[in-house]
């Protein structure tokens, strides 16, 4: 990690101003994270920390990595074969990629969110109540159901309709319905791999009015393609961008800056930051 | 450079009203629905032939009674034909169908591009292409020269010929299934054998019901493969395991055969039985899943 590459103002730099409040504990604590898919080393150097109750995004152009590292914090990047992690990401301290841990029971605390929305073809109710009936939860499905869907703000669309299918439900209520799903087994933590990017407008501005009041509650991570997303509901914002390996034609991820999302836009430390958050370049 | 209306409307219109490309249009349709008719012929004239010749035998003692002893004289019944199909194709389902089904999970969802999955794969594509009377002969070496004439002997043909076209058929609806779904289940906590029984399996319950339909529709029909190792049975045999059985292809083989004019229309009668028997377990097979697809997707 040359110190010329990532710009970090972490909590023990930056803390010794005086008018700074305390920071939040600490979720993710991301140390010296290297990904490789086989040989090819997709992202490299990354450090940094996710906050409680706070949203962090992720940006940068395409192949920079974000979605790489968003989908280490909940292991998915274990289905693919050849993907391999160095370095270490600490939740609340447990290295998730110690042999010793289940990456089963990491993804039941770590919920996710994907790109494309993807409901099970199965009913509205069914949807929701996959996860705890997987968990064994033996209560009341129809109240965790509920709870689920108001929380995602989609219960007054769905509730005369919970037994018809959920790939009748439009693009962005389909979204909200994969957010339901991830909130009915009661996760920590949300990662959301670009959730917009297949939304019109109007279902986008409901996803992130969505995303604030989720956070009183949980820790999300956002990757986004779109600036204005992340300046809008995050609080801190990563840069990432590519670097061409120079001697195989490859580039790699690199984390340029992390920092407060007001500062990122602002007063970024890093010209390859205020370069991409202008506009002139990615 | 401007264009002005008259040329605009002069290009748009060419292509638009051109005479050859309407004379071409309408040919390559007269063609398309010709081709169609011609295919459909067959297929009418066979359901149609059967049904006009049969339909004569149809009463309740052809369901009921044993063959007569002599085939050349009328009476008797179809029945033991009747439940010997029903039994072996049944046995070669019970067989085929799990070994079919638990197949092409592993091949989609674990072998994947494995060499073993690889050469499974290969095999059972190679098994698709092998005529059944091989088949038969295949079993009539390892079973039934150990054994005796018996319906289990037909069960296992039967069951050989059905397995590759049940494992290609559901590997390919396996397939199907987006991988979006498998993710999703897997973000919730899910282990992979329960996503594969709660997500992927409902999911592709409608293609891989089609396929099976089709392998035991192919396998009920039947001949070649049932002549080496069922025997000929006049009599009602219920157990499978034990003595000669006789099956309705056999006996529309077998009667269509002889010269005799009771025997020719026992035959018709023994084919439109077949047919009827295909297209109601089809017809079972359509409801079962547009149910069950409905539940899930509708």
């Amino acid at each position: 990690m040359s110190p010329e590459t990532i710009t970090q103002s972490s909590p023990a730099a930056s803390g010794a101003a005086p008018e700074e409040i305390l920071e939040p504990p600490v979720v993710f604590d991301v140390r010296d994270l290297d990904v490789y898919y086989g040989e090819f080393l997709a992202v490299r150097d990354v450090n940094l920390e996710v906050h409680q109750h706070e949203i962090t995004a992720f940006i940068g152009p395409s192949g920079c990595g974000k979605s790489t590292v968003l989908r280490c914090f909940d292991r998915m990047n274990d289905l693919i074969d050849t993907a391999r992690v160095e370095g270490q990401i600490l939740y609340h301290g447990v290295d998730l990629y110690d042999p010793r841990i289940d990456p089963v029971e990491v993804r039941k605390r770590i919920g996710m969110v994907f790109q494309k929305p993807n409901p099970f073809p199965k009913s509205i109710y069914d949807n929701i109540a996959f996860g705890p009936r997987l968990a064994g939860f033996k209560g009341n499905l129809d109240e965790v159901v509920e709870q689920a869907l108001r929380s995602a703000a989609l219960w007054d669309e769905v509730r005369d309709r919970l037994k018809k299918s959920a790939m009748g439900l439009s693009g962005g209520q389909q979204q909200r319905l994969c957010i339901a799903r991830a909130i009915a087994v009661q996760p920590e933590v949300i990662l959301m791999d670009e959730p917009c990017s297949a939304l019109d407008p109007i279902a986008t501005a409901r996803i992130e009015d969505l995303m604030q009041e989720l956070k009183s509650e949980y820790t999300i991570v956002i990757v986004t393609h779109n600036m204005q997303q992340a300046a809008r509901v995050s609080d801190r914002t990563a840069f990432f961008t590519t670097e061409v390996n120079s001697e195989s034609d490859t580039r790699t991820g690199v984390l340029v800056e992390y920092d407060s999302t007001d500062k990122i836009f602002s007063a970024p430390a890093d010209e390859r930051t205020e370069n991409y958050v202008t506009g002139r370049f990615g | 450079m401007d264009l002005m209306h008259d040329d605009v409307e002069r290009l748009l219109l060419e292509a638009t009203t051109s005479r050859s490309r309407k004379v071409k249009n309408r040919l390559a349709s007269i063609w398309m629905f010709g081709s169609l008719c011609v295919a459909v012929v067959p297929l009418a004239l066979v359901i149609g032939f059967v049904l006009f010749k049969g339909v004569g035998q149809l009463s309740l003692a052809w369901f009921t009674e044993d063959l007569p002893a002599v085939s050349r004289k009328a009476g008797g019944g179809m029945g033991p034909a009747i439940v010997g199909t029903i039994l072996i194709t049944l046995g070669a389902a019970l067989m085929a169908i799990p070994l079919g089904i638990l197949g092409a999970i592993y091949l989609h969802e674990y072998g994947g591009r494995g060499r073993f999955a690889r050469i499974v794969r290969f095999m059972a594509d190679v098994m698709t292409g092998v005529p059944s009377i091989v088949m038969g002969l295949f079993i009539y070496t390892v079973w039934t020269l150990a054994f005796g004439l018996n319906g289990f002997g037909g069960s296992l043909a039967l069951g050989c010929l059905m397995l590759p076209i049940i494992i290609r058929s559901t590997e390919e609806m396996l397939r199907l299934v987006p991988d979006e779904l498998r993710q999703g289940s897997y973000a919730l906590g899910n282990r992979k054998w329960r996503t594969i029984v709660t997500v992927v399996l409902p999911a592709a319950f409608g293609g891989i019901t089609s396929g099976v339909m089709i392998a035991i529709a192919r396998a009920a029909g039947e001949t070649a493969p049932l002549v080496f190792t069922i025997g000929a049975a006049r009599n009602l045999n219920l157990n499978i395991f034990d003595g000669p059985m006789t099956a309705l292809s056999v006996q529309i083989f077998g009667n269509a055969q002889t010269p005799f004019d009771a025997a020719q229309s026992r035959a018709w009668g023994a084919a439109l039985t077949l047919v009827g028997i295909v297209f109601l377990m089809t017809i079972l097979a359509r409801v079962v899943s547009s149910r069950v697809a409905r539940r899930h997707a509708a």
